[in-house]
């Protein structure tokens, strides 16, 4: 069949459209699904202030229940190696809310939607990602004044909000960790679980609650001492008690930006190839 | 071929595994025209338009949307169509006014336009009372209305409706159709996908009958229906007991074999010349002393036509055997 496509002619501007324009919407389109995603925080306020108690109930529990225990091996005052931890910790957690996001997204017709405009492939997940991200720095912010309530002090603020930075950059990385199971896992339940999973071995077998040479086996001392979360947390937490070396930095940086370029391609993906039913 | 075809499938092959949900799948939409693709539950009629609005990849064939090469140009066929899917595509926790301003929004139409656009589809959709509500709280009919909505946000030339009204009660489903005609009638070219025989009859220009991912029929409803050259004489006897009696009576009127429905007692054969038929009928049925309750006298449905191209009824029962390889199969 020949198609005389004279007057069928795409509606005019199409190729006028630049490359820069179209890397622009990369961000504007990643903003419009951002705003969208922190309207149903916001329309749904028991789920912030559920994540948000969540975090300070660890923080608590810590402080006081093992505070005391744990102290003899970190020596000073344990709140002060415990909350930039329980920093990480709370980021790691709120991460999972991406996993179930997605999942309950990639379940709705909404997805299509999406899929059918011609918007930046990217921006759903991004937009998801960074909404993620801002809830998670919302969530910090109350642990940080609920710690400074039970005598945490920031070494010097300067630093220690560099190191809140930091904390937050690894956030985003791993909710795009978190944003790829949620495209491999489309139902919203097992998304649930999923979601969280992977994050407890992770989270304590780190250095997170406690310093990593108590831990009793040999291969769990080496995996803990040098899994990003430990990695990550120990720098954070030298830079709010301000004994951060330059190096540690780097090599956190560096763990962000690898976990970043594997795990973004992938849901982008991973993203393409997903029929929602 | 001369025309200017808006939508173009040329044998488009889909598996799922083993299902062959598209199995050399053509047809053409002119440009202003509404083409219906009609079929049961199941047909492919879904996978085709996720084909055609480049959220699925066919395994071979091809694919011309507006001139464009769906495959190649998907961001670009994005660009210039719209999408209403049968699971209404709304976002249930914005409102249906942030639910259009995003669209807008993620067309790259500026703020204020995108606003605009909003408040004039909000009030050409009736929806400006629940404007401000959450979707959630929306009925089935307010969230196709505001789905369709969206669809049209960027005034696409080429539209897609998947089983608009699949699921709405008949009140609404009529006042869909309006809306559906209202919004063509500006020379959009228009792919309705439908299970409803009624609906393609009233909004189509041309129907393309698909089954089991064949293409099994396509033209005007006037031309299937013509295609058949007869009539229908739909008969109810008072005593359903009789309906086989009266099935055989009749039959030597017409060359198919009859319809029946035991249970309430119905028979229907399709004649040459109902008029001429209707007394034999009649004498038939009186001289045999089965009583008739009921007697109409009918131009083929689009029914009718589905029943004699596939051997099946065009709502397909739960668990029934497939069939495959009735009727002529069609290649455009």
């Amino acid at each position: 069949m020949t198609l005389n496509t004279a007057s069928v002619a795409p509606s005019a501007g199409l190729s006028e459209t630049g490359l820069f324009q179209r890397f622009l919407w990369n961000f504007t389109d990643t903003f419009v699904v951002m705003r969208r995603n922190l309207y149903a925080y916001q329309r749904q306020p028991e789920l912030l202030v559920f994540a948000t108690i969540q975090p300070v109930i660890f923080l608590l529990l810590f402080t006081y229940v093992f505070g005391g225990a744990i102290s003899f091996s970190t020596g000073g005052d344990y709140i002060n190696f415990l909350l930039p931890g329980i920093i990480i910790q709370t980021i790691l957690f709120a991460s999972a809310n991406t996993t179930v996001g997605l999942s309950v997204d990639l379940s709705k017709g909404v997805i299509d939607r999406f899929r059918s405009l011609p918007m930046s492939r990217a921006a759903v997940l991004a937009g998801r990602t960074s909404a993620d991200t801002l809830r998670g720095l919302f969530t910090v912010l109350i642990m940080i004044v609920a710690g400074y309530i039970i005598g945490f002090r920031f070494e010097d603020w300067g630093s220690g909000l560099l190191g809140l930075a930091l904390a937050v950059a690894f956030g985003y990385a791993v909710t795009w960790i978190s944003a790829t199971i949620g495209l491999f896992v489309k139902d919203p339940e097992a998304a649930q679980v999923a979601g969280f999973i992977w994050l407890f071995p992770l989270t304590f077998a780190s250095s997170i609650f406690v310093p990593t040479r108590t831990m009793t086996a040999d291969w769990l001392r080496t995996f803990a001492e040098n899994q990003p979360v430990s990695v990550v947390a120990n720098t954070v937490r030298d830079l709010m008690t301000g004994t951060v070396n330059p190096d540690e930095i780097v090599i956190s940086l560096l763990w962000i930006a690898g976990i970043v370029a594997v795990f973004l391609p992938m849901a982008v993906w991973r993203y393409a190839r997903v029929a929602s039913r | 071929m001369s025309i200017n075809h808006a939508i173009v499938a040329e044998e488009v092959v889909k598996h799922f595994g083993d299902v062959k949900a598209l199995d050399g799948v053509s047809l053409a939409a002119e440009q202003g025209k509404v083409l219906s693709l009609l079929g049961p539950n199941g047909a492919g009629k879904t996978t085709l338009v996720r084909i055609l609005t480049t959220l699925l990849k066919p395994d071979s064939g091809g694919v011309r949307v507006g001139g464009l090469d769906v495959l190649r140009q998907k961001q670009h066929v994005r660009e210039i169509i719209g999408l209403a899917g049968q699971n209404a595509a709304v976002d249930e926790i914005l409102t249906g006014r942030e639910n259009l301003v995003m669209v807008g929004r993620l067309y790259h139409m500026p703020r204020r336009d995108a606003k605009n656009r909003a408040q004039e589809l909000l009030e050409q959709f009736s929806l400006t009372d629940a404007a401000d509500r959450p979707v959630k709280t929306y009925s089935g009919g307010m969230r196709r209305r505001l789905d369709l909505a969206a669809s049209i946000v960027a005034r696409p030339n080429i539209l897609f409706l998947d089983e608009p009204t699949t699921g709405l009660d008949p009140r609404t489903r009529i006042v869909m159709w309006d809306t559906i005609r209202t919004l063509v009638s500006d020379g959009t070219t228009l792919l309705l996908t439908t299970q409803y025989l009624e609906e393609a009859d009233e909004l189509a220009d041309k129907i393309v009958v698909i089954d089991h991912g064949h293409v099994i029929a396509e033209g005007t409803a006037d031309a299937l229906k013509a295609n058949m050259a007869a009539d229908f004489i739909d008969i109810t006897v008072a005593n359903p007991q009789q309906t086989a009696k009266a099935s055989q009576l009749l039959q030597s009127l017409s060359d198919e074999s009859p319809h029946t429905d035991e249970q309430r007692g119905h028979v229907s054969i399709a004649v040459e010349s109902g008029a001429q038929s209707i007394a034999e009928v009649v004498r038939l049925l009186d001289a045999q002393s089965v009583s008739i309750a009921e007697l109409n006298l009918r131009r083929p449905s689009l029914n009718d036509v589905f029943l004699s191209i596939t051997g099946h009824e065009i709502v397909e029962e739960e668990a029934k055997p497939k069939r495959r390889g009735f009727g002529r199969r069609r290649s455009a």
